[in-house]
């Protein structure tokens, strides 16, 4: 499935992909890890951390309500493979960034960003393992 | 004030997600298949987040603490061992296999398709397999 080259919308929704994380560090002192928020919510890592998770959530999920207000349509969700592919993906996805202690917000957007020894090595990690993974599904396994 | 705050901090987080392109599987897919229907995307969109955060974090740091609590929280361990790294990996290949990373998928949710929810339920499990590996410390659940 072909996709449109995006640079102008997707560089400024980037923008404000971190605007977020610089205004969760100015009020809360928090970095913008969805990893950590999602799995402090589910596995109530600790009580104390619960509300502003659930906050923070709470406006991620209304993102595309807002948009579809403000232009009449909804973002594009295109899901290009099966449920059970989603399914595993997500299970692997869930394992990974727990071990790994982050994902594309909290190493990629956030560590990068604090030039954390961590995220470095992270990213170019996930980046790289998601092409081969890509590339094995598509054009060696033909899915 | 401080949930408010962080409901809108969620939101901008969330509409940057979704009209960068970020929320779209297919075009994170895309993304990963450079010997394919390669969509480069979303590389402005990290391009444009990393520029925000790295600068405005910098700005941010420059106040003794946050509006809203005491003091910044931000990771300071800079150990790289397996589990950065083979979790980082393991993270790519889901993230190749499914298309959806934790912090796309939760806005996702508010275009309320099926997949969307299958996704992030696999990730709790997902999350639910590491504590069962090895118990988690709080400290450790974001990057």
């Amino acid at each position: 499935m072909e996709t449109l080259f995006t640079p102008f919308t997707s560089f400024g929704g980037g923008m404000l992909i971190g605007l977020g994380a610089v205004l969760l560090m100015l009020g809360l002192g928090r970095i913008f890890g969805a990893t950590g928020i999602m799995s402090g919510l589910i596995l109530v890592e600790n009580r104390d951390e619960l509300a502003w998770r659930a906050a923070i959530v709470l406006g991620m999920i209304l993102a595309p309500g807002a948009i579809y207000f403000a232009t009449g349509s909804m973002p594009d969700v295109q899901i290009p493979v099966s449920p059970a592919m989603v399914a595993i993906g997500g299970v692997i996805v869930g394992l990974g960034t727990s071990l790994g202690s982050g994902c594309t917000s909290g190493h990629g957007v956030c560590g990068l960003s604090r030039l954390s020894v961590r995220s470095f090595v992270a990213v170019p990690t996930f980046m790289a393992t998601g092409a081969i993974t890509v590339f094995l599904i598509r054009h060696v396994f033909g899915g | 004030m401080k949930m408010i705050y962080a409901v809108i901090t969620g939101l901008i987080f969330g509409i940057g997600i979704s009209i960068s392109g970020m929320i779209d599987p297919a075009k994170v897919i895309n993304f990963f298949d450079l010997a394919g229907t390669w969509d480069p995307s979303l590389a402005f969109v990290m391009g444009g987040a990393l520029v925000v955060t790295f600068i405005g974090y910098r700005l941010v740091w420059r106040r003794d603490a946050p509006l809203f609590e005491g003091r910044f929280q931000v990771p300071t361990s800079t150990v790289i061992d397996g589990k950065l790294i083979g979790g980082s990996a393991l993270f790519g290949v889901g993230w190749g296999i499914a298309g959806f990373c934790p912090g796309a998928a939760i806005p996702a949710l508010g275009t309320g398709q099926w997949e969307v929810v299958l996704f992030l339920v696999a990730v709790g499990v997902g999350f639910y397999l590491r504590r069962l590996v090895s118990p988690i410390k709080p400290a450790q659940a974001s990057a």
